[in-house]
């Protein structure tokens, strides 16, 4: 990080011409900064916080992207108020399932790397370039993953060009496959597919994306030990992003506890699927 | 035999170099930053704007304007985004200072001015929003390293002493952003020794950024179309 200190000046990798690439830079001036420039230690496995469901789904014009907020390690709940959907740039979400320690990593240089290009090039990334660049980062990670400590992200974003809401799914070699309608990953992912088969509807509006979402991680967390479900005392409800042309908007709490709520009372009644 | 060595005294290769540096910001066109009452702002006398910045984002409160040669402050800008990013990464977002990335700027300009081939052929400056207008910064740089700590604006680049001689006589705090930018361009328009007195910038060779006191997070903006009085 400091200086040069025999010379005062800032080192030659931060005035070397071309590259808009954040990790490339680091990767040249202080590799251990990385994820993936750390020597791994072969040890046997351990014991660490992972993160669980994230579902995302179009809807007319853009995505609703929503995720729970426990972390579990083993049968241990690790954290009950976690974030695991994060806006990536002002134009795409990016959601994270699995360790959760190197998730958040990845997903802080994935911030920084979208903002450097932005303000070095002066113009946004695509949203393919976007995708890529999460590749990347996975495959510097595939040293990790062989040792347990595996992260899977979800990207969503906003087209221009289409008007419409892309979802980009991974594997953990670094695979980058493109979804239509709606994805789900995690511990839960299995249960929170059936019912975002079942819910999904072409052109949704905003307020029933945000429900058929909220409906798929009631039905994950249902089934799924490692998935929370809404928290009615301690008042904590799942984290909702929406991207459409405006931007990237976080649904607010209250919003989303009136949801949670009208939820729980048509199950209740009998009044949709319990 | 062999001839002696010809005695250069260090003060003339300073002032050779210092020389060399000056002609080379003077012939290129200026850039004018200023605070006003909800920020900061700059405008460049850019005909190129379009595609050739002169002023940049680098952090969340942080702006650069650069003048001289191109491809020498287009390096810095870019040397001052990693700096940012970099710290920003590795600490947080707050610990990202104008005062840190000056002197990091000074110390590059001076190295580069003692030992270099040739000193840098730029001026600089390092403009930060701060919470209240009382934080706000503005850094102004030459190309030997030096540094001023500027009071509410500041022009450099072209005939960089008139311009500073004028703005410092109608600049005043707490300015809207309409009557800083006419000022702005009033500054930037003032006629060369000899020159049309009644000649005006175009718009399309302003390039115009602010930076917005009350953002959440990233404060600096492009604006795009001239701000005029009338609208």
């Amino acid at each position: 990080m400091s200086r040069d200190p025999a010379q005062g000046r800032l080192p030659a990798a931060f005035l070397a011409a071309g590259g808009s690439s954040f990790t490339e830079f680091v990767s040249q001036h202080d590799p251990d900064l990385l994820p993936g420039g750390r020597a791994v230690p072969a040890t046997p496995m351990i014991d660490v916080p992972h993160g669980t469901t994230i579902v995302t789904l179009t809807c007319s014009g853009g995505l609703v992207m929503a995720g729970d907020r426990r972390a579990t390690m083993g049968s241990l709940i690790a954290n009950r108020d976690m974030r695991k959907v994060f806006a990536a740039d002002d134009h795409s979400l990016v959601g994270i399932a699995g360790a959760a320690g190197p998730a958040i990593e990845m997903i802080r240089l994935f911030q920084v790397e979208l903002e450097h290009y932005a303000k070095v090039e002066g113009t946004l990334m695509s949203l393919e370039g976007k995708a890529n660049r999460l590749a990347a980062m996975l495959r510097g990670n595939l040293g990790l993953a062989m040792q347990g400590l595996s992260v899977l992200p979800v990207l969503g974003g906003h087209d221009a060009g289409k008007a419409a809401g892309r979802i980009f799914s991974y594997d953990v070699t670094g695979g980058c496959y493109e979804e239509q309608e709606h994805h789900s990953i995690g511990s839960g992912s299995l249960f929170a597919r059936g019912a975002l088969k079942k819910l999904w509807q072409p052109d949704l509006d905003r307020a029933d994306a945000i429900r058929v979402a909220l409906e798929a991680l009631y039905d994950a967390a249902d089934d799924d030990s490692a998935t929370g479900g809404p928290d009615m005392h301690r008042r904590i409800w799942p984290m909702v992003g929406v991207v459409d042309a405006a931007g990237v908007t976080f649904v607010e709490e209250a919003e989303c506890e009136s949801i949670v709520a009208a939820i729980l009372a048509d199950r209740r009644e009998g009044r949709s699927a319990r | 035999m062999t001839q002696p060595p010809f005695y250069v005294s260090p003060e003339q290769v300073m002032a050779d170099r210092a020389d060399f540096a000056r002609a080379g910001i003077a012939r290129g066109r200026s850039v004018v930053v200023m605070g006003y009452d909800e920020g900061i702002l700059l405008v460049a006398d850019n005909p190129s704007s379009r595609s050739l910045n002169k002023i940049g984002e680098i952090y969340d409160r942080i702006a650069f304007a650069g003048v001289g040669k191109y491809n020498e402050f287009e390096n810095l800008r870019v040397a001052g985004i990693r700096y940012a990013d970099l710290r920003g990464y590795s600490y947080d977002r707050s610990d990202v200072t104008a005062r840190g990335l000056a002197n990091a700027y000074a110390q590059t300009l001076g190295t580069v001015f003692t030992e270099d081939q040739k000193p840098y052929e730029v001026e600089i400056v390092v403009a930060e929003v701060g919470e209240v207008l009382a934080d706000d910064r503005i850094y102004r740089l030459t190309y030997d390293g030096s540094v001023a700590d500027e009071h509410g604006w500041v022009a450099v680049g072209g005939d960089s002493s008139r311009l500073n001689e004028a703005l410092g006589e109608r600049w005043r705090p707490g300015l809207d952003l309409q009557d800083a930018f006419a000022l702005a361009v009033d500054i930037l328009s003032l006629p060369a020794e000899g020159g049309d007195p009644t000649e005006r910038i175009a718009d399309e060779a302003l390039e115009m950024a602010v930076l917005e006191r009350h953002r959440t997070r990233r404060c600096f903006r492009r604006i795009s179309a001239p701000l005029r009085a009338d609208g």
